[in-house]
C-alpha cells in the first residue's frame, strides 16, 4: 500500500468519530464564538457585527453577576459535601455487615433516577402545609416555612437536591478504588497498632487520591451544568436567589429569544469549566500519587 | 522459655476446619518453621499468632502472656507479608517508619533506629524511593526492615520469599537466616518449601489438613519421619514407600518373594527407603529399570519393585537403559515402617537386613 493511501486508511477510519465530534462539540463551540460577536436577528434586520457589545453588556447585568454568584455558592455546597458524603458512603458499604447489597443499591438509586423525577419528589417534600418537611416540623412545633419560597433557604434546598443526587454516582468510583487497596495493607497498619482514622488518613486518603481528582473534576462540571432541577423546583426564584449561570443561558435564549447575548454567556461559562479543569490537572495531579 | 505457645489452637468457619487443634511451643529466640502443603492451615496458624484472626478455641501465649483476646498491635510482634504489604505511596524511610511514627517515637530516636536498619539491610541509597522503583528483592528487604525496626522479639514471616526468583532466593534465606541469629529474633517462618524449612529451621511444625503432623528439627524430622506423609514431604526426590506382604518367611516387598525385608508379616505394612540410601547390588531385590535422569552429581534411576515405583539416587552417571534389570539393597537402619491404614511410624525392631 502506497503511503497516500494509509493515510486515506487512518482518516477514514477517524471519520465517524471526527463527524460527530465536529457536528455536537467542535463547531456549535466555534459557531457560538461567532455569534457572540453579532447582534440578535430580528424579523426584517439581519444580524449585525457588533464586537465585544454583548460582553460589555453582561458586564452591566446585573443578573448575570448574580447567577455568577449564585453558582458559586451552589458549587461550594454541593462539591465538598457531595465529595464527602460519597467517601463516607463507600466505607460504611466496604466493610462486611448484613444487607451491604442492598445498602449498596439504596444509595445509587438517586442516581438512576432522571433529575426531572427526583426534582418532583423533592418538589413534594419541601411543599408548604402538607410537603414532608412541613409535616415534620409540624409534628415538632415549629412554624410553617415555605422552603422554596423564601430567599434565605431556596438556593440551600436545591442544594440539599444535588447532594442527595450526585453522593450516590461518585460513591461507585469511590468503592471500586477502596477494593482496589490491598486488605493487606490494613492488617500491615494493624500490626503497628495504628488506629483506624490513622490508617485512613496516612494510607486510604493518598491512595484514593486519582479517584477524588477525578470525581473533584466531575463535580465541577456537573456544578455547572446541572439545571433540570432548578427548572423543574423553582425556575430560578424567588427574585433570581437559585438562577444559575447554565439556566440563565437557557432564559436569555429560548425565553427571552436574544441569541446573540446567550451565546456571549456560553462562551464565558465555557471559559470558566476549561479554566477549571486544567487548573485542577496541572496542580493537583503533581500532588497525587499513581500506582 | 517458650517465647509461643499454641494451646489446642482451632480455628473453623463453618464446617470447614482451617486449624485443628494445633500444640506447640517455639522456644526464644530460634527460627520456627510452618511447613506443609497449600491449604493445610500454615498461614491460618501465623494470623492466628499474629491476631489478625480470632481462634475458634484454644489459647496463644507470647512471652507467657496470654494474648488470645489481645489485639496484633498488643501482642509484640512484627510481621512480613507475602505480598510485602509496602504502603505504594510512602518513600522506603517512610514505610520502615510508620509503626514508629504510629507509636509516637522520638525523631531523633526514630532516626537513630533507620539508620541502623537501613545498614544492616543495605537501604541507604534506597530511602528515598517509592517501592514501585524497587526491585521484587528490594521490596522485600524493606519489608523486612519494617518487621525489624519495631525491635519486637517475635516476628512473623508468610511465605517472605515465594516471589523472589531461585537465586535470591538462596540468598535472602541466608540472610534473613544470619539477621535472626543476630538480633536474637523469634522467628516464625510460613512455608510450602521443604528446601528452606531444611536449611533455615531449628525447628520444623509439619501441617496437614490443619492439623500437626510431626514437631521436630529438621534432622529429626528427615531421619524419623513420623508419619509416611511426612516421610514422603520431606527429601528430594521423595522416600520410597511400597506395600509389604506376607512372604514364606517374613515380610518381602509386594509382587516379590524375596528376598525378606522383615520377619513377621507384612500385610498392612508399608516400607520407606530415601532414595539415596539405596545401592545398587545383583544380590538385593530385583527391580526393573524404567528411565534414568542424569542430573551432574549423580543419576535418578526410576525403578519398578513388584508393582510399585522405586525411585535410587546414584552417584555419578550409570550405563544403564530402560528394561534393565538390576538389583537394589540398603542398610536395615534405612528402612522406616508405616502402618499402611493411617500412616503412622511403627519401630519394627525385628527389622532384619536383607545386604550389606
Amino acid at each position: 500500500m502506497s503511503r497516500f493511501s494509509v493515510h486515506i486508511h487512518g482518516w477514514l477510519l477517524l471519520l465517524p468519530a471526527a463527524v460527530l465530534l465536529v457536528a455536537f462539540t467542535h463547531f456549535p463551540a466555534a459557531a457560538t464564538l461567532y455569534h457572540s460577536f453579532f447582534s440578535t436577528p430580528k424579523p426584517g434586520r439581519s444580524a449585525v457585527y457588533v464586537g465585544l457589545d454583548n460582553y460589555r453588556a453582561m458586564f452591566d447585568d446585573p443578573v448575570f453577576w448574580q447567577s455568577l454568584a449564585n453558582n458559586v455558592w451552589f458549587a461550594l455546597g454541593t462539591i465538598p459535601a457531595s465529595i464527602g458524603l460519597a467517601l463516607l458512603m463507600a466505607v460504611l458499604v466496604n466493610r462486611k455487615l448484613a444487607g451491604r447489597g442492598f445498602l449498596r443499591l439504596a444509595y445509587f438509586t438517586p442516581t438512576i433516577l432522571p433529575m426531572i423525577a427526583v426534582a418532583n419528589i423533592w418538589l413534594f417534600f419541601y411543599t408548604p402545609q402538607y410537603g414532608l418537611l412541613e409535616q415534620l416540623t409540624g409534628l415538632l412545633g415549629l412554624p410553617s416555612h415555605n422552603w422554596l419560597g423564601s430567599r434565605d433557604t431556596a438556593l440551600a434546598c436545591v442544594i440539599v437536591v444535588t447532594i442527595w443526587k450526585e453522593a450516590g454516582f461518585f460513591m461507585i468510583f469511590y468503592l471500586a478504588a477502596l477494593q482496589g487497596i490491598a486488605p493487606s495493607l490494613a492488617e500491615a497498619a494493624a500490626i503497628e497498632g495504628a488506629s483506624r482514622w490513622y490508617f485512613f488518613r496516612r494510607v486510604t486518603w493518598p491512595l484514593l487520591a486519582p479517584t477524588t481528582l477525578f470525581v473533584l473534576v466531575n463535580a465541577v462540571i456537573n456544578s455547572f451544568r446541572l439545571v433540570d432541577h432548578i427548572i423543574v423546583m423553582t425556575r430560578g426564584g424567588p427574585d433570581n436567589v437559585t438562577s444559575l449561570l447554565l439556566f440563565y443561558i437557557y432564559e436569555v435564549g429560548f425565553k427571552f429569544w436574544d441569541l446573540a447575548y446567550a451565546a456571549a454567556l456560553t462562551m464565558v461559562l465555557l471559559a470558566i469549566l476549561a479554566a477549571l479543569a486544567i487548573g485542577q490537572f496541572v496542580f493537583l495531579e503533581r500532588r497525587v500519587h499513581y500506582q | 522459655m517458650a517465647a509461643i505457645a499454641l494451646e489446642r489452637v482451632a480455628k473453623h468457619w463453618g464446617a470447614t476446619r482451617a486449624v485443628d487443634d494445633v500444640s506447640f511451643d517455639v522456644r526464644a529466640g530460634t527460627f520456627t518453621v510452618l511447613l506443609g502443603p497449600s491449604g493445610c492451615g500454615k498461614s491460618t496458624t501465623l494470623r492466628l499468632i499474629a491476631g489478625l484472626e480470632a481462634v475458634s478455641a484454644g489459647r496463644v501465649r507470647i512471652g507467657g502472656v496470654d494474648v488470645t483476646e489481645a489485639p496484633p498491635s498488643k501482642r509484640s510482634i512484627a510481621m512480613v507479608f507475602q505480598s510485602y504489604a509496602l504502603f505504594p505511596h510512602l518513600s522506603v524511610a517512610e514505610n520502615i517508619l510508620f509503626g514508629l511514627k504510629v507509636r509516637k517515637v522520638p525523631a531523633p530516636e526514630r532516626e537513630r533506629r533507620l539508620k541502623r536498619v537501613a545498614e544492616l539491610l543495605g537501604l541507604d541509597k534506597l530511602l528515598a524511593r517509592k517501592p514501585a522503583q524497587l526491585s521484587g528483592g528490594q521490596q522485600q528487604r524493606v519489608a523486612l526492615g519494617r518487621a525489624i525496626i519495631a525491635e519486637h522479639p517475635v516476628c512473623l514471616m508468610d511465605e517472605p520469599l515465594s516471589n523472589l526468583d531461585a537465586q535470591l532466593r538462596h540468598d535472602m534465606r541466608r540472610e534473613i537466616r544470619a539477621l535472626q541469629q543476630q538480633l536474637g529474633i523469634t522467628m516464625v517462618y510460613v512455608t510450602h518449601d521443604q528446601t528452606e524449612a531444611m536449611s533455615m529451621a531449628d525447628q520444623v511444625v509439619l501441617l496437614r489438613e490443619g492439623r500437626v503432623e510431626q514437631d521436630a528439627a529438621p534432622a529429626a524430622l528427615y531421619a524419623r519421619p513420623a508419619t509416611a506423609f511426612a516421610a514422603r514431604f520431606i527429601g528430594t526426590p521423595p522416600m520410597n514407600l511400597v506395600r509389604l506382604a506376607d512372604g514364606a518367611r517374613g515380610a518381602v516387598i509386594r509382587g516379590t518373594d524375596s528376598p525378606v525385608v522383615a520377619p513377621g508379616a507384612g500385610e498392612g505394612l508399608l516400607l520407606g527407603v530415601r532414595p539415596e540410601a539405596v545401592l545398587i547390588d545383583p544380590a538385593g531385590v530385583p527391580a526393573a529399570v524404567a528411565a534414568v535422569e542424569y542430573l551432574g552429581a549423580d543419576s535418578i534411576v526410576a525403578c519398578t519393585v513388584g508393582e510399585a515405583p522405586f525411585i535410587v539416587r546414584a552417584p555419578g552417571k550409570l550405563e544403564l537403559g530402560a528394561g534393565a534389570r538390576i538389583g537394589l539393597a540398603w542398610p536395615r537402619e534405612a528402612q522406616h515402617f508405616f502402618r499402611a491404614a493411617d500412616g503412622r511410624r511403627v519401630d519394627s525392631t525385628a527389622a532384619a537386613a536383607i545386604a550389606a
